[in-house]
């Protein structure tokens, strides 16, 4: 369908970042080359154009890192919960000043719209900073028992598709809860993570509080298995998780694993349709479904399938796909060539199987890695659509006929992070959300998060809980 | 000396904060304020009822607004108030210790403890509602959840001698719940409430949240507790006659009272029961249904 409107660009300034041809590991408040001196491009998967060059941290700045973690916990854990609060809100104010400045960084490394790191991204990451400040001198209030302690150092590894948002749900309640920490971000977005190292500097924040690890996994594993190390908070695909469990068998440390998902989104035939559409869009391309809780299986009430579809494909017909720095773009780059490639090859798998491809008419930009909206129907429980987290801008549609049909339909995973229901009846929402084993369930809405609100997933979406009273306790000895 | 050393420094006129404007007292009255020492600091606004009336209506007006606000909005205006008298620091600390025979390291002590104070309220407003809400597990079909809910216009009677400390340790949990709050400030030390208002006024906080009033406890306190749109009292800073002729008052409309706590030490951790004297518990009930094709109800 040709586009009825016709938009200039509209590009947000890059001249707002700036960033250096180089990153060291910042380890005990410094910028430091990786012992063996390897570093790695990080590229901008919008245009592939080589951002920076970044320190490559080996097995030996990892035993660096928890140790300068391991001597400032002792200080750090010793100051009254008030003033390590005061740090914290520091931290959130200078986030919420240098917005910006992340959102534009953030879409540049990372390839997802500027308007979703603008007023989502980061408008979370500063909110939770300022939400777990607010509990580092209420910890005796959180229900944990009187004087509830730190467990030490804490390792933790994030994922590329919310880069400083997993760094802020890491970070913070570890920092609140007097624990130190060790964080290596995804090698595909490194730039965040170093640039919150400033803030921590500009913060006054004590040297080796908080430590960056730019690198691959083999640097993620050798944190985890750092003996050194009391917490491993992890949050990333569900193969990952699993190996993380096994290597920390048989030790004492803690760990909490937020991992993938396969989120049904249930849509009954009292649901208001353009509402509903607007949630399935969200549900499935905000992040360009690079969303461990996306909905990315749609479950249809079989007497509203056919208009349901026919609103949905006119409403993706419209979507913008294209530079991410442009204010008017909903769907953008594909972070990386080996997510496309995965998302590409489980497409094509979709297709082989038998359910019925469909994409709206979208050109894609010749250079860096981008995939169009692309919706299945016609799948059945067995496909591999409806199975795999496919962590792209792919939706499966499926039918069901009655609420019991739903609900079991939705269950039928290995995972169960999240689940979306819309229906008018609200006696219906609640029934089904009481059946659904899903850790976030949205009525009527989708992909809400609150610093105030617990998340996590049942199942093998992994175990733990971010946010809210309840995010405490993954750094809490108790 | 340098001629500067002879320069006629600006006195300050006092004045009342209401609505979110300055307002001196629509009687026109004033009385002498002075330091520990009884020299003369200033002169101080005597709020008449009906400034203590002009001040409700204000709360009242204000209170929509501010409770229906974020929490996480109303923590950064508390965390905003902060920030803005750790930019005032040196004249609260001038301040407090003319209004309270402090050195000036003791004077700042007590300045830096209410500014923490701020920091630690402005945490609480988006986390007492998980520590006293919650959902119920009732024996039926049901969703049943508890939440906290602002009680409204909230009158408080400052302390009479911890004249900022303990101004703030009363205020701040009375708004960080969204509830709007008219303050009589302490009677002999006043000044450090009223220029707390110039604080107030430039932290974000609507007009109205907080209503300052300097002048007689025992003056405005009996209208103002038998007033019929205040919701609660806190006699916080009433001696013991005049505390229970206002709680004997405040039963007309069933206000909300809290008696005036023995504190020995403003600095201690204040703990929440400053916040949950003056929070309603909501409850909702829900049917759950069931979730054959015929079996839900609304």
């Amino acid at each position: 369908m040709a586009s009825l409107f016709e938009y200039a660009p509209a590009p947000e300034s890059r001249s707002v970042v700036d960033i250096a041809p180089s990153y060291g590991l910042f380890i005990d408040g410094e910028f430091t080359d990786a012992a063996d001196g390897k570093v790695f491009k990080t590229v901008s998967p919008s245009s592939e154009e080589v951002l920076s060059e970044v320190a490559q941290a080996g097995a030996a700045d990892v035993d660096r890192a928890v140790k300068a973690a391991r001597k400032a916990f002792e200080k750090w854990s010793a100051l009254p919960g008030s003033e390590r609060a005061k740090y914290l809100f520091r931290i959130a104010r200078i986030i919420q000043e240098r917005s910006r400045e992340l959102a534009v960084l953030e879409t540049l490394d990372n390839g997802k719209p500027i308007k979703e790191t603008r007023d989502a991204d980061l408008p979370l990451v500063a909110a939770h900073f300022f939400y777990y400040a607010g509990w580092a001198d209420k910890l005796d209030h959180a229900g944990y028992g009187a004087n509830p302690r730190p467990l030490g150092v804490a390792g933790q590894v994030i994922p590329w598709n919310f880069p400083l948002l997993m760094l802020a749900w890491k970070i913070a309640p570890a920092l609140a809860t007097g624990n130190t920490v060790v964080l290596k971000p995804a090698e595909t977005t490194p730039l965040s993570a170093l640039f919150f190292a400033d803030i921590c500097r500009q913060a006054g924040l004590p040297k080796g509080v908080v430590n960056i690890l730019t690198g691959y996994g083999d640097a993620g594993a050798a944190l985890v298995e750092h003996p050194d190390v009391n917490k491993v908070a992890f949050t990333g695909s569900t193969a990952v998780g699993k190996a993380i469990a096994r290597s920390i068998a048989g030790t004492d440390k803690k760990v909490t694993l937020e991992l993938g998902g396969k989120g049904a989104n249930i849509v009954f035939d009292d649901a208001p349709i353009d509402q509903a559409v607007e949630g399935i869009v969200n549900g499935i391309f905000f992040n360009q479904g690079q969303v461990c809780c996306a909905g990315s299986r749609l479950l249809v009430q079989e007497s509203i399938h056919d208009e349901l579809l026919d609103s949905l494909k006119r409403r993706l017909s419209t979507l913008r796909l294209g530079d991410p720095l442009d204010k008017n773009t909903d769907i953008g780059a594909i972070n990386s060539a080996e997510q496309l490639a995965r998302i590409t090859a489980l497409a094509d798998t979709g297709e082989a199987e038998g359910a019925e491809r469909w994409s709206p008419a979208c050109e894609l930009p010749s250079a860096g890695y981008w995939f169009a909206p692309t919706l299945f129907s016609n799948v059945t429980q067995a496909h591999t659509v409806a199975r795999d987290e496919i962590f792209g801008p792919v939706l499966s549609v499926l039918t069901f006929r009655t609420p019991d049909e739903a609900v079991a339909k939705a269950n039928n995973s290995q995972y169960g992070l999240s689940a979306g229901i819309w229906t008018e009846k609200g006696s219906r929402i609640l029934a089904v959300a009481n059946q659904l084993r899903a850790g976030v369930v949205w009525a009527n809405t989708f992909n809400k998060f609150d610093p105030t609100s617990p998340f996590g997933g049942y199942k093998e979406s992994g175990f733990g809980r971010e946010g809210g009273r309840h995010g405490l306790e993954a750094y809490l000895d108790v | 000396m340098s001629e500067s050393s002879v320069r006629l420094n600006v006195f300050k006129t006092y004045k009342l904060y209401v609505g979110g404007k300055f307002p001196r007292s629509e009687s026109g009255r004033v009385y002498e304020v002075s330091d520990s020492k009884g020299k003369w600091l200033a002169n101080a606004p005597l709020s008449s009822r009906k400034d203590a009336r002009d001040a409700v209506v204000a709360a009242r007006k204000a209170f929509g607004g501010w409770s229906g606000a974020t929490a996480y909005n109303r923590g950064q205006i508390l965390y905003r108030i902060a920030e803005m008298l750790e930019g005032r620091r040196e004249q609260f600390v001038r301040e407090v210790g003319e209004a309270e025979g402090l050195s000036k390291s003791k004077a700042a002590a007590v300045v830096d403890a209410a500014i923490d104070r701020w920091v630690w309220y402005a945490g609480w407003t988006d986390k007492i509602g998980q520590l006293v809400g919650g959902a119920n597990p009732v024996a039926g079909p049901f969703f049943n959840l508890s939440t906290p809910e602002p009680t409204g216009v909230v009158t408080v009677v400052a302390p009479q001698d911890s004249s900022f400390l303990g101004l703030v340790c009363v205020i701040a949990p009375v708004i960080a719940t969204g509830n709007t709050a008219v303050v009589i400030a302490s009677e002999k030390s006043p000044l450090p409430a009223l220029s707390l208002g110039e604080v107030l006024a430039t932290s974000d906080l609507p007009g109205g949240v907080v209503n300052i009033l300097s002048g007689k406890a025992d003056e405005m306190g009996p209208h103002l507790a038998s007033h019929q749109d205040v919701n609660a009292i806190d006699l916080a800073g009433a001696g013991p006659v005049l505390a229970k002729e206002l709680e004997i008052a405040a039963a007309d409309n069933l206000k909300r009272v809290l008696r005036p706590q023995p504190v020995d030490d403003w600095n201690a951790d204040p703990g929440t029961s400053r916040m949950t004297a003056f929070l309603e518990t909501k409850t909702v009930w829900h049917p759950t249904g069931s979730l054959g094709a015929g079996g839900s109800s609304y």
